[in-house]
């Protein structure tokens, strides 16, 4: 009884912001103002690089979603609808999924043939618009996240009431779910010294197979590319809730290394949540393009760099979470050797390569980029 | 050719003699008979058209000089195929019995070639062509009932002797006439055929109403009958007739003009047939043309102070060609004022507007008559109508040359020239150089002497002076539907943003009900009374939308 009281507490809170939010815009109607909803900008020009948090911030900027607006009446009715909805599943007691919420919301439009939703990337923006207005989280919504990323290793997790041991979850580990709010995971034991972040789910597999995190005492866990809020989310409370050291380890190309930045300091859409989604502790193990020298890897399995690249990496170095002088000097050489490598390029040294003298060398010497 | 030039001499070679009997004087009858394409006749389609044209445009002039209102009748029957029976009648002064025949019978025949007027027709050549043609096509003479009132009408039925250029009478009668018609009626049977496109019968008249508000046009056509009614019950100012300016006058006009002038010196011939020539600028004229008294050897005979004495007094009929090549090119040195411009006749803007009113139904019309000028000494003036929207289909350009519409030839015109030198996009209109979308470009010129590019008088010539003032006409008018078309298109904005407003006001009452339980119907109410409030007072403020253009940076999983 006393888990339930507590889960109920932020959601209660949500509840409030939302009828306040409908109070606010009747209010408006009611002395025949033009309706107004004040929502964060979440834009580049309304980030700032918080140092002394080491977190992408979101500014005091805010816009206003005005009915009397062409371009916002839609969006306006938009952003009401799926608060409406928001507010109907959580009086059900009942999370759905942002496509269900998409399938809720979607009706014909009076005598129109208009739809209030046409697509599902029209509301999915509207969410997280609703999420930085109310300064909640989705998860508070009720709503969830397709499930994307997956945990190895010496935990032990009480993930809604049942127990989980990361360590006896064969080939394929566990799968890190969309809310990993504390009221639905919890963490019960954990003997591991550090967390390994892949970037790519067949490295992830590569090293679960060879029982890496079973010879290092570590956790693995992949976010299948970018990771979902839900692995970063996890992340996050690895680091702050049990003291572990954040490794992560992707391609040697700018893509890689930006999902690093997301995950260090959070991004540019959700920095609304950077707190609670960006671990700046979190070190970059590889690769890195100094990597070939150091490990001998044979150039032959380089790539050369494609104009894409190179533009990115310029835009990259101007970054201010990219101004330390060890990125400076990665990404500039990167731009001077013209290649980046994939993790795969590591198997050219044989298939447990990566395993037995990559990471183990690389983590022994604390060879790491900030 | 007799009976002499058969003989042959023994060589086989013929005396000059004989030569000169051969080459006999080809009757300008003849010459057409060959050459009809040169008067426009080069298609069955096209001579129907022409027939109408010379008809209608001839009982218009005739109405319009006796200040009637204009009642024509035209009908279009298809006696078998491509052979038709063509009427026109028309209410006006009808001819007089002794010219009837001459006016019909002779090409070249008529009061307009000598006389300086704005009119329709300017040759002479249309109707009497439209009656050989139909007889080189049916055999068939032309029949032409004309009465000047009085109950009664003479009819004759007449051909063209085609040696001689002279009418041959068929036959001829009195007949009695209905409740004291006058007027002319003429009935062709040619060879034709009628058709309903761009360059038709029908476009031609409706065009013709266009341009001609004050006139009732009914048409019986072979697919059904159109009526034409009047938008405007006064005539357009009476045309005054004026002499012609020097300035245009060519070396063949004037050397006609000398031998036809009743005065008797050089000097007084310039002044008196010529316009704005007084006697200093005549007797410049003269001394600029290096025209002297001589005596009868031909030397300069000399005043008490030794000084040549010009030849003002020479009798115009001594005059050399020579001497007159000199006169027209002294005449450009001499500053002569403008010719007068009075004798010009406008419809006026609100004629123009009228015309389109009643046979394009537009929602704005606008009209533009620009002042009086002078190409080559000859007065002329522009006048301009534009129409937008209504029940206009597409764009379309109509061209007038006193009050005719011109169907052909549009490619060569001046007046398209002038319209394609327009941006109309600037004016809020869509379109490459002609103009797109429901508008209709009028475009009037009227002249005493219209400069045409050929004798089927379909084409403006481009004279730098004339595509000026088309083109200033059409700016001004433009201007007025460009500022007409802002208002619009302000209006049809602020619909739509009505629409807009409305449209989404439902689901957000919806919505709001189930955030806070105030009822929706109540919040629906109050959002339109808001839209509505607001609407008016609205300016562009959509313009600073709130998801301003900033990338957001890299990919992004939900």
């Amino acid at each position: 009884m006393e888990k339930k009281a507590e889960s109920q507490k932020p959601v209660q809170k949500t509840d409030k912001k939302l009828v306040e939010l409908g109070n606010d815009v009747v209010n408006q109607i009611k002395q025949l103002k033009n309706p107004n909803i004040s929502l964060p900008i979440r834009a580049l020009s309304n980030i700032f690089f918080d140092e002394r948090s080491g977190l992408v911030r979101l500014g005091q900027k805010t816009s206003s979603r005005t009915y009397l607006n062409t371009a916002h009446t839609r969006k306006f009715m938009q952003t009401l609808l799926i608060a409406a909805e928001c507010k109907k599943i959580k009086n059900q007691q009942v999370t759905t999924s942002i496509r269900d919420l998409y399938y809720a919301i979607k009706h014909t439009i009076g005598e129109t043939n208009e739809n209030t939703v046409e697509e599902q990337s029209e509301s999915d923006p509207i969410i997280e618009d609703l999420e930085a207005a109310l300064n909640t989280l989705r998860e508070n919504l009720n709503l969830k996240a397709d499930r994307k990323g997956y945990v190895a290793g010496p935990i032990t997790i009480i993930d809604s009431g049942d127990r989980i041991d990361c360590s006896k979850m064969g080939s394929s580990g566990w799968a890190i779910p969309s809310n990993v709010e504390p009221e639905m995971i919890k963490f019960e034991k954990c003997s591991a010294d550090y967390v390994l972040v892949i970037e790519k789910d067949a490295v992830w597999q590569r090293l679960n197979e060879d029982k890496f995190w079973k010879k290092q005492n570590c956790l693995i866990l992949t976010g299948k590319g970018q990771p979902a809020r839900g692995c970063r989310r996890l992340v996050n409370r690895l680091h702050t809730e049990l003291k572990l050291p954040i490794y992560v380890l992707t391609d040697g190309d700018v893509w890689g290394y930006y999902i690093y930045s997301v995950i260090k300091q959070g991004s540019i859409n959700l920095s609304f949540l950077s707190d609670r989604l960006g671990t700046p502790a979190a070190k970059f193990i590889g690769l890195t393009t100094r990597d070939v020298n150091t490990f001998g890897i044979p150039k032959n399995v380089t790539i050369k760099l494609n104009q894409g690249d190179v533009k990115r990496a310029n835009e990259m170095m101007k970054y201010v979470w990219f101004k330390p002088k060890e990125w400076q000097d990665e990404i500039k050489n990167m731009l001077k050797v013209g290649y980046k490598l994939e993790l795969e390029a590591l198997s050219a040294k044989g298939i447990r390569f990566i395993s037995e003298k990559y990471l183990p060398e690389k983590i022994s010497k604390k060879d790491f980029l900030p | 050719m007799g009976e002499e030039t058969e003989k042959i001499m023994p060589n086989g070679t013929k005396t000059a003699e004989q030569l000169a009997v051969e080459q006999r004087e080809i009757s300008i009858s003849e010459f057409f008979e060959k050459n009809r394409h040169l008067l426009g006749f080069d298609s069955k389609i096209k001579a129907l058209l022409i027939i109408i044209k010379e008809g209608v445009d001839n009982a218009l002039d005739a109405c319009e000089e006796a200040r009637i209102l204009p009642e024509v009748y035209v009908k279009i029957e298809e006696l078998e195929k491509e052979k038709y029976k063509i009427i026109i009648k028309d209410n006006g002064p009808g001819i007089v019995k002794k010219n009837i025949a001459k006016i019909f019978g002779t090409l070249l025949f008529g009061s307009k070639f000598h006389k300086l007027r704005q009119s329709r027709g300017q040759q002479g050549l249309g109707i009497s062509m439209c009656v050989l043609y139909s007889q080189l096509t049916s055999g068939e003479p032309t029949e032409v009932i004309s009465s000047t009132g009085k109950g009664e009408a003479h009819k004759y039925r007449l051909k063209i002797d085609v040696k001689t250029n002279s009418p041959v009478i068929v036959d001829e009668e009195i007949i009695e006439t209905i409740d004291d018609w006058q007027g002319v009626q003429i009935t062709f049977v040619c060879e034709g055929l009628y058709r309903e496109h761009r360059q038709s019968v029908l476009e031609y008249l409706k065009e013709t109403a266009v341009s001609n508000p004050f006139a009732r046009i009914i048409f019986d056509a072979p697919t059904g009958k159109y009526e034409f009614n009047r938008g405007a019950e006064v005539l357009p100012k009476e045309p005054t007739e004026i002499k012609p300016h020097l300035y245009g006058v060519e070396v063949g006009l004037m050397s006609r003009m000398l031998h036809e002038s009743k005065a008797r010196t050089l000097q007084s011939f310039l002044t008196s047939e010529f316009t704005r020539v007084g006697k200093t600028a005549a007797l410049d004229i003269i001394k600029s043309a290096n025209i002297w008294l001589t005596d009868n050897a031909g030397n300069k005979i000399m005043d008490d102070k030794g000084k040549p004495i010009p030849g003002a007094r020479i009798s115009p009929s001594k005059i050399t060609d020579e001497q007159v090549r000199s006169i027209i090119k002294a005449v450009k040195e001499v500053k002569l004022t403008r010719p007068p411009t009075d004798c010009l006749s406008p419809l006026g803007a609100r004629l123009v507007e009228e015309g389109l009113n009643k046979e394009v139904s537009p929602d704005f019309v606008t009209a533009i008559t620009r002042s009086p000028t002078v190409y080559r000494g000859w007065p002329f003036q522009i006048e301009v109508g534009i129409a937008y929207g209504g029940s206009i289909p597409e764009a379309k350009m109509m061209r007038f040359a006193n009050r005719v519409p011109l169907l052909y030839q549009a490619g060569d015109c001046a007046i398209t020239k002038a319209v394609q030198t327009i941006d109309w996009r600037r004016y809020g209109l869509e379109g490459d150089k002609l103009p797109a979308g429901p508008v209709v470009v009028f475009i009037h010129i009227c002249s005493v002497w219209v400069p045409f590019t050929s004798e089927s008088k379909e084409a403006v010539a481009s004279y730098p002076i004339i595509l000026r003032e088309v083109k200033l006409a059409l700016q001004e008018a433009t201007r007025k539907l460009s500022t007409y078309l802002s208002g619009v298109r302000r209006a049809e904005y602020q619909a739509e943003r009505m629409r807009i407003f409305e449209r989404y006001a439902g689901e957000t009452a919806i919505a709001l009900n189930e955030l806070t339980g105030v009822p929706a119907e109540q919040i629906e109410a109050k959002i339109k009374e808001i839209v509505s409030k607001n609407i008016p007072a609205l300016k562009e403020e959509e313009e600073n939308g709130e998801e301003g253009g900033e990338p957001k940076a890299g990919p992004e999983n939900g």
